[in-house]
């Protein structure tokens, strides 16, 4: 009796979570969405920003935001995909290197945003010269997801039979031709997701990224340009601005990021299928 | 897979080489007060022209480090600069005339503080909207951040500072809750009935109310007659010969045409 | 490429030619993975050289404001007031309550909302729920701290009848919320970890499913919850835009939880752009602190790791 009254309680506890966090996410998607969606319109996605003008798009945003994560991507994922396949295809587990290496890739992972845009804005700005660009805030954003890929490839390596690699080798394919043409290729539906999760991740960021790539509104011509990502845009708009206009470009631009990242993680799942499908 | 690395690569490039450059750039950073007037004149500037301006928001602090170190063609201070703060490499000049205004909520009775009670305010010796003649309800004094061109103009105007150790530090008290821009002052003063704050005066509407000091209007007006006190320069700062595009952009600026621009959008022209 | 090779091979009918051109090709594959087999080595070293050169540059620059400053003085002073005064001391406190604040009110609903997804959820329900977390995880936190201040924040002023809402309470909120992602997703995956057999065995004793849930299951599967807390703390302490947006970032030592208060995180990105000297290196001693924190949270985690694979 008094066990059966403790688990309707535990019960009711449960349930009463689960609803709280649902509940929650409802509540701010649908404030957000309700005050900002009237407003998100193809003139506003596609229209540039400007400040005498009553035009107040996010393209120039939007821009520099696809300018950031194909750069950011382009220098962490080989990176990353080269590190996953030292760990999992050379190295020996427990060899001193690998130790090393796993220490500092755990430790970059933990590392708070806020302290990656005060090392770009000392190194790559200051040091490098590189100045507010799109290429400062890439160069510190590839640090930043590295951890993501690595971990990630490492995981879809790993999955990746071992008579593949047996049967290559056993027809007398060198380990380098194994891993381009066997590995590599089984793994790819993993390799996509830590693309996919580190793109979330990097439109996501806003403090590591207007210390380093800054906040001009103007659509960049080239990668040593300043540029404004949404994120910071979205920032900047609660910081700076105040009108009911402006406030509602707030809302319509919180409202293309989260369907921004509605859309990655449909992405991801869809990828994560195929994954599963895959004959292993 | 050789084709798709040959593709990334390209497009890659294609990112690295720049566009049809359509003139040159001139680098524009500081104050944030400034920023929004110079996104305005920078904007106005390339309808006549194919230089671009680039306008960094990122503090007067920053700016007058970015003149003297020649990381920006421009910087912005909203405060006056010190000669011995640039060296002699550089120059400056006064683009502009800029009230501070001391703002509550609309709701707020008050409409009159003298110089003494605002500063009794920001010190946190005052506490209490019935110390002046309000509602029973503490105050909540708002500033902004340490570096900013807005609080050290306003700090220097109302003698909010204090020695420590023979150096000069903030007298506001460390209770007053910090925001980094005059807009999200704005947000907060407009929402809260029980909040002051002080801001860049062309930034105020009608969602706040400007207090009148010692009885005058915070006005266009009764600034350019000296009886509004708090009220700062807008500096720009270039090096002694700039290069041809920015000492272009700094003439528009000063021209009558610049300063126009200047005067619509609710600063003080100086010429 | 292969096919083209295979058939220059096939045309060397010469026996001693033949060996030789493979001796050739295996020489030459043997320079390729030696090639690749460093360069992958040096990529997996860049992630060695960026913690190098983030710890380098974050002590090169912070070190001279903390000799300055003097260290028990740093972090022991109540007082901010650059440049004369650095003290850092209601900022670290400031982290460490709103850390624990959302730990508090986090932990709990994260762990039975893990419980509610591996047990007790129907599968479909279950599947819907779990895509709802992610997007949770996944929305960025300036979004997180723009509903704060527009909801959040005025919620407590009025709630609490206090003169301004931007309170440690209202970044307490907001962060408990932001960590409930990270701890659940890991939680859910330990519980699933843990051997059905276990499970099989308290019911098949006649155990109730709570009590399974609470006395075998949970237990069992404790060191990746705490795993899951470690990371979730870690999130929380190292969040800088939501708090910035609404815990009112005033510097001084917080009373109660209904007063305004600034994070370490904050103070360096509300002062960075504008500091220079003394006072920018003060910041950077800030970012060391920080640091120091989450390196011993990542201690922890290695060490609940390890526990985890000895069990």
């Amino acid at each position: 009796m008094n066990q059966a009254i403790k688990d309707k309680f535990a019960l009711t506890a449960i349930w009463t979570c689960a609803l709280i966090t649902i509940l929650f996410l409802v509540w701010m998607l649908w404030h957000i969405l309700s005050n900002g969606l009237s407003y998100v319109s193809w003139e506003f996605v596609t229209s540039s920003y400007s400040a005498i003008g009553k035009a107040s798009g996010i393209w120039s945003m939007i821009v520099s935001t696809i300018y950031m994560v194909v750069l950011s991507i382009s220098i962490a994922a080989p990176l990353g995909i080269m590190t996953a396949l030292f760990l999992t295809e050379y190295a020996k587990p427990s060899s001193n290197s690998v130790k090393v290496i796993r220490f500092c890739t755990e430790s970059l992972a933990g590392i708070p945003s806020i302290i990656y845009g005060l090392f770009g804005m000392t190194f790559f700005v200051v040091t490098l010269g590189l100045g507010f660009s799109i290429l400062s805030g890439a160069l510190t954003l590839s640090i930043l997801i590295l951890p993501v890929i690595i971990r990630t490839t490492e995981e879809a390596l790993l999955a990746v039979p071992q008579a593949y690699r047996e049967a290559a080798y056993g027809l007398g394919a060198s380990k380098i031709y194994t891993i381009w043409r066997v590995i590599l290729p089984s793994a790819m539906p993993g390799i996509i997701t830590a693309v996919i999760l580190s793109t979330g991740r990097i439109i996501g960021e806003s403090a590591p990224v207007f210390l380093t790539a800054g906040m001009v509104t103007r659509i960049p011509e080239s990668v040593f340009d300043s540029g404004r990502t949404l994120t910071v845009h979205l920032y900047k708009l609660t910081q700076e601005l105040f009108t009911i206009h402006e406030w509602n470009q707030a809302y319509a631009t919180a409202t293309v990021l989260i369907m921004l990242v509605l859309a990655i993680n449909v992405i991801t799942k869809i990828i994560g299928k195929q994954l599963n499908k895959a004959n292993y | 897979m050789n084709n798709k690395i040959f593709s990334s690569i390209s497009a890659l490039s294609l990112l690295l080489s720049s566009a049809a450059i359509a003139g040159n750039t001139v680098t524009v950073s500081g104050s944030t007060s400034v920023t929004g007037l110079m996104e305005v004149l920078a904007e106005t500037y390339q309808l006549q022209q194919n230089d671009y301006i680039e306008v960094q928001g990122t503090g007067s602090g920053a700016g007058i480090r970015a003149a003297k170190e020649g990381t920006s063609m421009i910087g912005m201070s909203s405060r006056p600069v010190a000669t011995d703060e640039l060296g002699k490499d550089v120059q400056q000049f006064v683009m502009a005339l800029d009230g501070i205004a001391v703002a509550v909520n609309n709701q707020n009775p008050i409409k009159n503080l003298s110089i003494e009670q605002v500063k009794a305010i920001y010190t946190g010796d005052i506490n209490n909207w019935s110390q002046v003649g309000g509602d029973d309800q503490a105050i909540v004094a708002v500033t902004r951040e340490v570096g900013s061109g807005t609080r050290g103009a306003f700090e220097d105007i109302m003698g909010l500072t204090r020695k420590i150790n023979d150096i000069t530090v903030t007298a506001i008290s460390a209770r007053a809750q910090v925001q980094s821009g005059n807009g999200s002052i704005k947000t907060l003063v407009a929402n809260n009935s029980a909040a002051i704050g002080f801001i860049s005066l062309g930034s105020v509407d009608e969602s706040l109310a400007a207090l009148q000091i010692e009885g005058v209007d915070a006005t266009k007006a009764n600034i350019q007659t000296g009886d509004y006190g708090i009220a700062r320069p807008f500096v720009l700062m270039a090096a002694n010969s700039p290069e041809p595009e920015a000492q272009q952009f700094i003439d528009y600026i000063m021209s009558s045409e610049g300063q126009q621009v200047i005067a619509d959008h609710g600063y003080i022209e100086v010429k | 490429m292969t096919d083209i090779i295979d058939t220059q091979l096939a045309n060397l009918s010469n026996k001693k030619e033949l060996s030789q051109e493979l001796k050739r090709r295996a020489m030459r594959t043997d320079y390729l993975g030696t090639f690749f087999k460093y360069l992958f080595f040096l990529s997996a070293f860049i992630g060695v050289l960026s913690v190098a050169t983030i710890g380098y540059f974050l002590f090169y620059e912070g070190i001279p404001a903390i000799k300055h400053a003097g260290l028990i003085e740093f972090l022991s002073g109540r007082e901010w007031l650059p440049p004369a005064l650095y003290g850092i001391a209601s900022m670290i406190v400031a982290s460490l309550v709103s850390s624990l604040g959302a730990v508090i009110i986090g932990v709990p609903i994260a762990i039975l909302c893990a419980v509610f997804l591996a047990e007790i959820a129907p599968k479909w329900l279950a599947n819907l729920v779990r895509p709802a977390i992610e997007l949770l995880a996944g929305i960025p936190s300036v979004v997180y701290g723009f509903f704060g201040l527009v909801i959040i924040v005025p919620a407590i002023q009025t709630l609490f009848n206090i003169p301004a809402g931007s309170t440690l309470l209202a970044a307490i909120i907001v962060l408990s919320v932001m960590i409930l992602p990270t701890v659940i997703t890991i939680a859910e995956t330990s519980i699933r970890a843990v051997p059905s057999t276990y499970k099989e065995g308290a019911l098949a004793l006649g155990a109730s499913q709570v009590y399974t849930i609470f006395k075998v299951i949970l237990p069992a599967a404790r060191s990746g919850i705490l795993a899951g807390i470690v990371l979730g703390v870690a999130r929380a302490v190292g969040e800088t835009m939501a708090i910035i947006m609404v815990m009112g970032n005033a510097p001084a030592m917080p009373n109660s939880l209904l007063e305004s208060a600034r994070s370490l995180t904050a103070n360096i990105a509300l002062e960075m752009s504008y500091a220079t000297g003394m006072h920018a290196s003060s910041l950077y001693a800030t970012g060391i602190v920080l640091l120091i924190f989450v390196m011993l949270l990542n201690a922890c985690l290695l060490y609940l790791n390890r526990q985890r694979a000895y069990s």
